[in-house]
């Protein structure tokens, strides 16, 4: 690893410095030794696509991950993170993009559980941790009584306490995951002003966001990681929009995608006016048999959202579908088996696979009225159609008998797609379906996606990848915080305008 | 093998019997063979055949419940309530009886409140969504509060010669008929749970029940379905019980939740849902079977056999922790 | 509305509503003298229902706690018999009391028991190994010191002990759960565990620390019950753990952990409590206890559910200002 040359200015030097840093998960290298400089009184912008590594080397810097190799240098000086406490107490502190607190809890309690001050009798100062916590919280602008609970709080007042919690403990160093997701306008404001009160104490802010206007009004240096590698570094003032987007996504979509012109055939799907109270609005697209429809926004764009409604986990408020020639509105994960949707979650661990149960029953567990006999179960039947599915699908696998927890998450991936194409489905929606998979898995399922389409079915693809979106879609649909953006097709298909659409550039959303 | 292709996999690698060899299930049997002697050498009164069929009813009834008790808990649920559906179902049945009711009627009814009573938990848990454990705490009361409400400390005694078949009748021999109705539940659930979708459905939902749903199960409505029949099972032993008591009274059945999650648990199946089977439930209503008659034979009171309930159904769950705690060190 | 959003303010609503009820009927039900006598006899309902708050806080169940106060009680009665001064009696139920709590507490800390089968299974043990202790036999008012029984009932500054000592310990609870590391500890392991692990709390020794505390309860109301109704034996107090659990479910403690307050428990415990004493006078049979507070429990959860139902996401901005 090359260290980059010290300007001789009298620059600062980094407060905190990672150099190498890997990370390893089973099948996937999330981190393939990056670098990471901090300065003090300095906002460092991390820049990187869904799947960077940016929520990876968050974990690593507060001591929720070990990195399997690689060196934390705090003031120059090697360190380790064994544990969460071991990272606050080097002053390292992270406002989580998920903010992970207590709902029952007032926000003076939220703010300072495990360092609460105490009395001369030992017990907590409702007082003092009252008054500390209305200090922090008027210094950061946020106008919220320390006394009520957090429950009965909006989604960016929260997000407004865990950023008072970060600065109660007295940190070097600021971590903000996607601060600005769920702030309105005025909030965000707010959240700058704040960034500049941090700077001026001296702090090291590691900025992490998708959204370029707020990069360039106040970082002052760039990193960008791409594929868990670090691409590189520097100033802002040194830097364009498309220098930034075009390290981002490559120069190139270097991966060969194996996708098969095929023949686009009837609508097959068409979605008018889902609506739902919290998640998305107004969605209208039409998927056509033997295409393949991506889906790109950001992480918490709402396409999962979408997807599930229409595979009807949740309901949505108002809207309809046609599928075929039938206009309904899918009510119960059954009807939409049925009606011939079916859907693999993102969540594999959660939602995919039934761990505990062998291969050749979750392949059948869809399909088990075909292979029983007045609802009595067939063996046989049931393992000639999950050798019939997972043959197709190159699984690796010891026996059918095996439990699928014990399979890599590609094969249970293909687990979950043989599954559902037992089913013989006429709408497959496959959400992140390469996300954390070996690049062998990764290819048999690129390759069996194309296939699919080519024999008819129709397929929506929900991915944060942009080559994948790119190298095996027909047409492309753009989300942005619950709504359909932009949609492209043929040469308007660049990594470049979806990243644009998605993130707000150029006024392709407000 | 051709590259369109993907590579043979084989069905199975261990076969069926090689794996119920090694089965907690096996461990069972051994137990309760060992049991078998060891009361028999203990107690020359052990062998009598008038003996054993008389100590069968020491199981039959529990075991009747725990055997959809153990679906319930395979899909992740629980029932504490089946005591007091009992006790609901006989006060139902004496009141009717005390109208003037037959034997057929009285048999109706007594499934007609199971039922009902497992309807009622079931909508709970299942439409609602509340938590099983508190729901069926609050009916555990509720039910054999009504029947306090409606019996306070009195009881209803003198059923019908003809009702005292199903708890005190033998079919051929020793073989009663709860033996008979036991073995049929055992064949009924064994080939549910085993044999057909619902049972492969109630597995899944077990296991994840949030990919179950994500694999279109009708997840509500095979836990509906599950409370509905351990309702159903509790009022057909609570029919046999009434039968063989010949009276109700409202602390009739209490502590059987107890003892029926014991033998489910003692069966092998896990209290976090996902696994076990039927002939497990049946060995370990055997072995509890087994196990009371033998200290009864010696003389040893009841609540001492309680405490010894307890302490199986926390050792056995707590040993095999144990086990691997120590052998991980 | 908004007060109604306050399961505390509904629930002494409810009370209040309760005893308006009885009093248009039976006005000296209300009077101070037999409000207070209400409040006694309620004691051992509000103590073992305070230590069941914390374990159900932090997301477990103890059904043990009935059978923990009739152990202990019997080992008062017997330490009595053998002639053991009272305070020796006090310090031990209540250090029983809390091994037997610790038991619990471990099985689920160290070997990751579901607190249910835990609590089940000792449950019988501990009331078992009464009769093991005795044979059956029963400990009769002749057979205990005046001492050992006039204790909770001496009456000071117009109540007796055992009600002071109720009054006591909802204030140290009250501190505990508010005041001391602990006592959060217990709302962040059920409200967030994963949350809660982050923030440097261990789950399981919280949990532990909960059960150690009911038992210690339990083993204090053990001495009290057995002293005020002058009697042990191994029945005692049978079935009472459900009273518990609905005194903790009807004040508004989520039993999925993480919310409930100490005036709700106690409000809980005091609203059975005045139905238990209000049924004789009322003229119903006190046979309807047991159904009225099952029923009570299934409302208050039906109640809890649908005032807890989680948000969903909020993706949409305009929905965020609407909520």
């Amino acid at each position: 690893m090359h260290s980059r040359p010290r300007a001789a200015d009298g620059m600062v030097a980094p407060v905190l410095s990672l150099r190498g840093i890997v990370k390893t998960f089973p099948g996937v290298r999330a981190l393939a030794g990056v670098q990471l400089d901090l300065f003090p009184g300095q906002v460092t912008a991390l820049i990187g696509e869904n799947g960077a590594g940016k929520s990876t080397i968050v974990k690593v810097l507060t001591g929720i991950y070990q990195p399997d190799e690689g060196h934390i240098l705090v003031d120059g000086a090697q360190t380790h993170f064994p544990t969460a406490q071991a990272a606050g107490q080097a002053g390292v502190t992270a406002i989580h993009q998920e903010t992970v607190l207590f709902d029952e809890m007032s926000v003076a309690e939220n703010i300072f559980i495990g360092h609460a001050p105490r009395n001369r009798f030992g017990l907590i100062d409702r007082k003092a941790m009252q008054d500390r916590a209305a200090s922090i919280l008027h210094s950061i602008g946020a106008d919220l009584n320390p006394a009520v609970k957090l429950r009965d709080l909006s989604i960016a007042s929260r997000h407004l306490v865990a950023i008072a919690r970060a600065l109660s403990i007295d940190a070097r160093v600021v971590i903000m995951d996607e601060p600005t997701a769920a702030l309105s306008h005025k909030e965000i404001g707010e959240l700058y002003e704040l960034v500049e009160k941090l700077k001026a104490q001296g702090k090291a802010i590691l900025f992490i966001s998708h959204k370029f206007d707020e990069i360039f009004r106040i970082a002052d240096r760039w990193t960008v990681f791409r594929d868990g590698q670090f691409v590189g570094e520097g100033l802002m003032t040194e830097v364009t929009e498309a220098d930034l987007v075009r390290l981002m996504v490559g120069r190139s979509v270097d991966q060969i995608y194996p996708k098969r012109p095929a023949q686009i055939g009837q609508p097959a799907l068409t979605v008018a006016g889902y609506c739902h109270p919290t998640e998305f609005e107004d969605i209208n697209f039409t998927l056509h048999a033997g295409e393949i429809l991506g889906f790109y926004g950001l992480i918490g764009a709402g396409r999962s959202e979408v997807m599930q409604s229409l595979f009807g986990i949740t309901k949505p408020s108002r809207g309809a579908c046609r599928i075929g020639d039938d206009v309904r509105v899918i009510r119960s994960t059954a009807q939409a088996v049925e009606a011939g949707i079916v859907y693999v979650p993102e969540d594999r661990g959660r939602q995919g696979a039934v761990k505990g149960l062998p291969i050749y029953q979750n392949v059948t567990l869809p399909s088990l009225a075909r292979t029983s006999r007045a609802g009595f179960l067939r063996l046989a039947e049931e393992f000639s159609l999950a050798r019939e599915y997972t043959q197709r699908l190159d699984l690796r696998a010891a026996s059918l008998d095996q439990d699928v927890a014990l399979l890599s998450g590609g094969n249970q991936q293909k687990v979950v797609i043989a599954k559902w194409l037992a089913t013989k489905p006429r709408v497959i929606i496959l959400d992140e379906p390469t996300k954390g998979i070996d690049i062998g898995s990764k290819a048999a399922v690129h390759d069996f996606m194309s296939e699919l389409a080519a024999q008819g079915l129709a397929v929506i693809m929900v991915s944060s990848e942009i080559p994948e979106v790119v190298g095996m879609s027909d047409r492309v649909i753009v989300m942005r915080e619950g709504r359909i953006v932009a949609e492209y097709q043929g040469d308007e298909m660049t990594p470049e305008n979806l990243v644009r659409a998605a993130v707000g550039i150029n006024g392709a959303a407000t | 093998m051709t590259t369109a292709t993907g590579r043979h996999i084989p069905d199975r690698l261990t076969s069926p019997a090689s794996r119920a060899l090694k089965s907690w299930e096996a461990l069972l049997l051994i137990v309760a063979i060992a049991i078998f002697i060891v009361n028999s050498m203990a107690s020359p009164y052990f062998l009598d055949p008038w003996n054993l069929s008389d100590a069968s009813f020491n199981f039959t009834e529990k075991a009747m419940i725990a055997f959809a008790m153990a679906m319930l808990v395979i899909s992740g649920e629980i029932d504490l309530s089946v005591g007091s559906i009992m006790a609901l179902t006989s006060t139902v049945m004496g009141a009717a009886m005390t109208a003037g009711a037959g034997t057929p009627t009285l048999v109706a009814l007594g499934l007609g409140t199971g039922l009902l009573c497992g309807a009622f938990n079931g909508l709970l848990v299942a439409r609602f969504g509340l938590p099983s454990i508190v729901v069926t705490i609050g009916t555990m009361s509720l039910f054999r509060g009504i029947s306090y409400i409606v019996l306070g400390d009195g009881a209803y005694t003198g059923y019908p010669a003809g009702f005292a078949w199903f708890g005190q009748g033998y079919v051929w021999w020793v073989i009663t008929v709860e033996l008979v109705i036991f073995a049929l539940a055992a064949l009924a659930f064994g080939i549910l749970l085993h044999r057909t979708n619902f049972g492969r459905m109630v597995y899944a939902i077990g296991n994840n029940a949030t990919a179950a749903r994500f694999s279109g199960i009708r997840v509500d409505r095979i836990r509906f379905i599950l409370f509905l029949l351990t309702g159903l099972m509790s009022g057909i032993a609570a029919i046999c019980l009434t039968s063989r008591l010949g009276s109700t009274r409202p602390s009739i059945a209490s502590g059987f939740e107890l003892e029926v999650v014991t033998i489910v648990v003692l069966g092998g199946v896990s209290i976090l849902g996902g696994s076990g089977s039927i002939i497990g439930v049946v060995l370990a209503a055997l072995v509890m079977g087994l196990v009371t008659f033998g200290l009864g034979l010696l003389n040893v009171p009841g609540i001492v056999m309680s405490i010894i309930v307890g302490a199986l159904l926390i050792a056995v769950i707590a040993l095999p922790r144990l086990w691997s705690m120590l052998s991980r060190k | 509305m908004s007060i109604l959003k306050s399961r505390e303010a509904i629930l002494a609503l409810a009370i209040l509503a309760l005893l308006a009820v009885i009093a248009s009927r039976f006005p000296a039900f209300v009077s101070p003298a037999n409000l207070a006598r209400v409040l006694t006899d309620t004691s051992p309902l509000i103590l073992l229902a305070l230590g069941q708050m914390a374990v159900i806080l932090t997301k477990c169940i103890d059904l043990s706690v009935a059978a923990n106060l009739a152990l202990c009680g019997m080992i008062a009665a017997l330490m009595n018999g053998a002639g053991v001064p009272l305070p020796m009696i006090l310090l031990a139920v209540v250090l029983l009391g809390a091994m037997l709590g610790a038991v619990n507490g471990l099985l689920v800390w160290k070997l990751g028991i579901p607190s249910i089968v835990v609590t089940l299974g000792t449950m019988t043990i501990y009331r078992g190994t009464i009769f093991l202790l005795t044979n059956g036999a029963w400990i009769n008012a002749h057979q205990m010191s005046a001492g050992f029984k006039d204790f909770p009932r001496t009456v000071i500054a117009g109540l007796p002990v055992m009600t002071w000592i109720a009054l006591a310990i909802i204030g140290l609870v009250a501190i505990l759960m508010g005041r001391t590391p602990l006592g959060r500890a217990f709302y962040a392991v059920g409200g967030n565990a994963h949350a809660a692990v982050y923030t440097g709390i261990s789950v399981g020794r919280t949990q532990f620390a909960a059960f150690v505390l009911a038992g210690a309860l339990a083993g204090l109301t053990g001495y009290l019950w057995v002293a005020r109704y002058a009697v042990a034996y191994v029945d005692i107090a049978g079935g009472f753990e459900l009273d518990v659990v609905a005194a903790c479910v009807i004040g508004g403690i989520a039993i999925a952990g993480g919310s409930g307050s100490v005036a709700g428990c106690v409000m809980g415990a005091l609203f059975l409590g005045i139905i238990k004493n209000a049924l004789p006078v009322v003229g119903i049979s006190p046979f309807w206890q047991m159904a009225i507070s099952g029923a009570a429990i299934l409302i208050a959860i039906a109640f809890n559910a649908t005032s807890q139902r989680a948000p969903g996401r909020i993706i949409l901005k305009q929905a965020e200002h609407r909520t």
